[in-house]
């Protein structure tokens, strides 16, 4: 199951997280995300979290974060490593085409 | 050999698919890049008939689907990346897969159109936005643009002051092309501000990574201008996704697939069209599923006359 992020626990969970962590913006009223949704799901039930962590942010509920990270568009998933954002992908799309940008982070 | 192969999942595709379905036929869809098609990316849809209070738009698309895959229907989650004919059918392939069909319908909707700025793509998701639902929240505040003269563009500006401090509505002409009844609706909006004769000829902002204005031209008498902006929107409308096709069926002038009047077929045999593809006129989601239940029948009669 992908974590769930919040402003709360965002520091802990994705700023000091080890390994690097894949974050999906999102909101119930966004339909591209409800496309991305199980595809977020369905990829973070198969990687190895050793490797890369993955997880979302309601953008409704954690307004601070989107606006802190400069998220002007959802779906966009943003990708940490030793707390710095190295990644930016934006819009939905199918897995495997999701899969291929994060090859670097799951070798 | 499959029966037939379904291009495209919105209301065209899916409501083709639960038609063949039911008729037996096992059909296979091919959801392409935007599952669920345009409605997607839309909140309420007021007019689909059979919802009294409306239904959200992804809501609308996962109930056909659901109610397609429980008539055996196959589902595959990829783009198509060729059609051709062959012996008695088509070859459809997709990601190095080849599938083989007595029949194919096209579906494949039509897809919204970009300025086709290097600026704009460049900012996309970075305040350059191509959906105005999902991405309004984040403009709480703040100033935007939305590019367009149309019932669809007048219907987001309105949608868009919900939470930007100012709408700015950029059009190429004197005249809009939307309904009076929408127009007013704008004019009367103290948020809303027509900025006419003009066009956006750059995004600025590529520089530091998101936008902070636009640079117009006046299509009147030449001029250009700079303004600051946080946020810019396209409503030019839609062009019909015929690149899978082109060069294998008929287009019309507008370049939406050619039908024959008052079917789906195609100047190919065997080769059906129905929704957004081959409809410049209409363009809803219920005359989509109305053309998408046309083409199954038409495979049906098609198949039944070739067995
Ligand atoms: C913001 C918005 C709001 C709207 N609101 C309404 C409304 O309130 N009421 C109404 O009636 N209509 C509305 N419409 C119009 C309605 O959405 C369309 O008329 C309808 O969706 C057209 O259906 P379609 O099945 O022809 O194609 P689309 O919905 O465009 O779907 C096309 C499908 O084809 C697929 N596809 C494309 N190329 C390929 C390929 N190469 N391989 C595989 N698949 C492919 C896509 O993935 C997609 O699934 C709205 C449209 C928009 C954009």
């Amino acid at each position: 199951m992908a974590h769930i992020f919040t402003e709360a626990n965002f520091q802990a969970e994705v700023l000091s997280s080890p390994v690097p962590v894949l974050v999906d913006f999102w909101a119930e009223w966004c339909g591209p995300c409800r496309v991305l949704g199980p595809i977020i799901e369905e990829i973070a039930s198969e990687v190895d979290e050793s490797k890369l962590k993955i997880g979302k942010v309601n953008v409704d509920q954690n307004a601070h974060l989107s606006t802190e990270h400069r998220v002007l568009s959802i779906p966009t998933m943003l990708i940490f490593k030793g707390g710095q954002e190295v990644g930016k992908i934006v819009g939905s799309m199918p897995k495997e085409e999701l899969l291929a940008k994060l090859a670097p982070y799951l070798a | 050999m499959h029966n037939t192969i379904i291009i495209g999942s919105g209301p065209a595709g899916w409501t083709a698919a639960i038609y063949a379905a039911r008729a037996d036929l096992k059909p296979m869809v091919f959801e392409g890049y935007e599952p669920g098609g345009q409605l997607m990316t839309t909140t309420e849809v007021e007019n689909f008939p059979g919802f009294e209070h409306g239904i959200q738009g992804p809501d609308l698309m996962s109930v056909m689907r659901k109610q397609a895959k429980r008539f055996e229907t196959e589902i595959i989650s990829a783009m198509v990346d060729s059609v051709k004919q062959i012996d008695g059918g088509f070859e459809v392939v997709s990601k190095g897969q080849t599938y083989q069909s007595k029949t194919v319908i096209l579906s494949t909707g039509a897809t919204a159109r970009r300025l086709g700025l290097e600026s704009e793509k460049a900012l996309y998701g970075n305040g350059v936005s191509a959906c105005a639902t999902c991405d309004g929240f984040f403009f709480k505040g703040k100033n935007v643009i939305i590019v367009g003269g149309g019932d669809s563009a007048m219907e987001e500006a309105t949608f868009l002051t919900r939470f930007a401090e100012k709408v700015f509505i950029v059009h190429r002409r004197e005249e809009f092309r939307a309904s009076k009844i929408m127009q007013e609706r704008v004019k009367a909006n103290s948020k809303i501000e027509l900025i006419l004769n003009s066009e956006v000829i750059e995004i600025l902002g590529v520089d530091v990574g998101h936008v902070t204005g636009v640079k117009l031209r006046n299509t009147v008498s030449g001029e250009t201008s700079e303004m600051n902006i946080d946020g810019v929107f396209a409503s030019i409308g839609h062009e019909p996704n015929v690149a899978l096709v082109k060069g294998l069926v008929d287009l019309d002038e507008k370049g939406y697939v050619k039908t024959i009047p008052g079917t789906s077929q195609t100047n190919i045999k065997g080769l059906f069209a129905c929704g957004d593809v081959q409809d410049s006129r209409y363009r809803q989601a219920i005359t989509a599923a109305g053309s998408g239940c046309m083409a199954a029948l038409d495979v049906e009669k098609f198949l039944a006359g070739h067995e």
